[in-house]
């Protein structure tokens, strides 16, 4: 391989500027939905005591999945050595920080107390899920430090390898407590399961290499840098493997739910019944996020096409989060079984009376946090590339790959 | 000079010391009083026992309120106010609710049964579990709650609750109690009128109301004292713990559900 010349993005200013403008835009008016949001409480939004979390939860989670995802792209290159990969760890690792602090922020500021965000970082519970996860966060964040400076600084050469291996399982740990925040909650009859860490990871595989992939034709097509199809074909496949993937786990997850009579309720209301969530898992989930891009990305002629491949990428990420909102949505909708075999006919605190799920629309304030985070994840990742090398002049064939270079 | 310099003042001295005793008189009482009535709340909670209940669902009477009304005085959950432009569909899914009424009917049989649900205490509680920072406890006579102090409203206490104990405080809160201090933001659910156990009485606001009504359904206890009432009626009468599957040891058992 050729030695690989990173370069600062370098589209006209207005363009950065206007960019930079648009995004700050959307963050700053996501700040004032906190604001008002936690001046006002909760009320304002439309979680409530049985939606409990909400459109901030799904943002959240979907950017910090997606995070440990997009960092798959420098675990590719440094440890499972596909040389091919290499020139694309400084992105991912960027991506992947910009995202996670994304999600981050979204989670943080919707907690009823964010004032106290102080006492989350110095009084632990270490039998909780989220108390772990404070520590793998930001833990992640220093690793990816580490890892953006082992890949970038010429002293750093050695540690890549160390570094790399390090976060690679890091963030396979990371997605795993994302995923057991859910798995491990007994009380949900759509939760409770071992299969979710690792479906969240395969999920997170695909969502983070989505945005990678969007993000990366869209900083060369802006930048006028050529990618070539190579790098781009193998990044679509690699794609469509994890996609397939997600299918595979999703099933499975049904499957497990479907098997025992105790979990059919659950199982009817995603898959049959559900109203909104069945429409979300059906078209959202499956053939949006799964189905259609997995077509589009092994298809002859569309899958050789960079419109087409973008849109397999958006596609899974529309999908991702329809997937996210059925699994934390859809999963507290559904009425706690507190009394199997019983129907409620009546309540004092809306126990699901005769099995009606709760009902949850999200506020506008609640969206434009969520979107909030997704901007300054953006706009991370676009001071970060405009600033500092992380992206290689060129992705075109020859560079990617040695043997065409002839 | 110097002699009557050392001459020592009688009047001044004599005059301190009235002032002293008088001083002494006066406040003295108030201190010993003071010592008495704090006595219950100085010693630490301890897990000699374990409060608990037992709900008879058979005599909990279908359309009767009273534990639900006496909860929210009890607990000034009765001072919330709808924030001013919230629907009352909405407001009613995001107001405290405490303890509230449910009543079941078994599919197969079409039985059907009233009850309270409320916190179910559990010896083994998935909120405890789940809480970051340790803010939802148990205390050591068993009574689970919030500290709200530490309570940074992630919620995921509710999320892992299987009864739907807990609420959440979506709006500010104008007016409250002394004894149940409450605030926008954060958690909160039934502590067993916690106020009360530490002032040493005997019962909750749920059980006396509901005696007072002529039910007699639920019958608070110690489930550690083997000659309470309590533990004397779960001896004597089949009962059972709601979603028991969990293992979760509630303090708080149903009998004719």
């Amino acid at each position: 391989m050729k030695r690989i010349v990173y370069r600062e993005w370098r589209i006209q200013p207005e363009r950065y500027w206007g960019l930079l403008a648009i995004l700050g835009a959307v963050a700053g008016i996501a700040g004032l939905a906190v604001l008002f949001m936690e001046h006002e409480g909760h009320w304002v939004t439309g979680m409530t005591n049985e939606v409990v979390w909400g459109m901030p939860h799904v943002f959240a989670v979907f950017l910090i999945v997606a995070a440990s995802g997009a960092l798959n792209v420098a675990s590719i290159g440094t440890v499972f050595g596909r040389t091919a990969y290499k020139p694309l760890g400084r992105l991912s690792g960027l991506l992947a920080l910009a995202l996670l602090i994304g999600g981050l922020l979204v989670l943080v500021l919707d907690l009823g107390r964010p004032e106290r965000l102080i006492v989350a970082a110095t009084t632990y519970n270490f039998r909780s899920i989220f108390a772990w996860n404070i520590y793998l966060y930001t833990g992640f964040v220093v690793i990816v430090v580490a890892y953006l400076w082992a890949l970038a600084d010429r002293k750093g050469g050695p540690y890549s390898k160390t570094v790399g291996y390090a976060a690679f399982v890091w963030r396979l740990l990371l997605t795993m407590g994302t995923g057991s925040i859910f798995g491990f909650i007994v009380a949900r009859q759509a939760y409770d399961t071992a299969i979710l860490p690792p479906m969240f990871i395969i999920m997170s595989f695909a969502y983070g290499l989505a945005v990678f992939i969007l993000v990366l034709m869209f900083a060369y097509d802006q930048d006028k840098r050529p990618l070539g199809d190579v790098m781009l074909g193998k990044l679509k496949n690699l794609l469509g493997v994890f996609i397939a993937a997600v299918l595979l786990m999703t099933l499975m997850y049904h499957l497990t739910k479907l098997y025992g009579a105790k979990n059919l309720g659950v199982e009817s209301f995603i898959l049959v019944n559900g109203g909104i969530y069945t429409a979300l898992f059906w078209v959202g989930w499956v053939l949006v996020g799964c189905l259609a891009p997995l077509g589009i990305v092994y298809h002859p002629v569309l899958g050789k096409d960079r419109n087409w491949i973008a849109a397999a990428a958006a596609m899974v990420i529309l999908g991702g989060f329809a997937a996210v909102y059925v699994i934390i949505i859809g999963g507290q909708s559904f009425p706690l079984q507190m009394f199997p075999g019983s129907t409620i006919l009546a309540s004092g605190f809306h126990d699901g009376v005769n099995g009606v799920p709760a009902s949850y629309v999200p506020s506008i304030p609640e969206i434009l946090l969520g979107l909030g985070g997704v901007s300054v994840a953006l706009i991370i990742t676009a001071v970060g590339v405009r600033v500092l090398q992380f992206l290689p002049e060129s992705l075109a064939d020859p560079v990617v790959d040695p043997h065409l270079a002839t | 000079m110097t002699q009557e310099h050392d001459k020592v003042d009688g009047g001044r001295r004599s005059f301190i010391g009235a002032a002293a005793g008088l001083t002494a008189a006066t406040v003295a009482p108030g201190l010993i009083l003071h010592t008495v009535e704090a006595a219950p709340r100085s010693e630490a909670v301890t897990d000699k026992v374990r409060w608990g209940m037992l709900i008879d669902t058979a005599k909990c009477a279908d359309g009767c309120s009273a534990c639900v009304d006496a909860c929210d005085k009890e607990n000034g959950l009765d001072l919330q106010v709808k924030p001013h432009g919230a629907s009352e569909a909405m407001w009613d899914r995001q107001r405290a609710v405490w303890i509230r009424k449910v009543q079941v009917q078994d599919n197969l049989t079409g039985r059907v049964t009233n009850l309270p649900m409320l916190c179910q205490h559990c010896e083994r509680p998935p909120c405890v579990d789940v809480c970051p920072t340790g803010a939802s406890f148990k205390r050591a006579d068993g009574i689970v709650m919030v500290d709200r102090h530490t309570c940074i409203g992630c919620r995921y206490c509710m999320m892992a609750c299987p009864y739907k104990a807990r609420s959440f405080i979506h709006q500010v809160v104008e007016e409250k109690l002394t004894a149940t201090p409450r605030g926008k933001g954060c958690v909160e659910s039934c502590n067993l009128c916690v106020q009360r156990r530490d002032n040493g009485e005997t019962s909750t606001a749920c059980a006396d109301a509901c005696a007072a009504a002529g039910h007699h359904a639920i019958l608070f206890g110690d489930l550690k004292d083997p000659n309470g009432a309590l533990s004397k009626a779960l001896a004597s009468a089949a009962s059972r713990q709601v979603r028991e599957d969990l293992n979760l040891n509630t303090g708080v058992r149903y009998s004719s559900l």
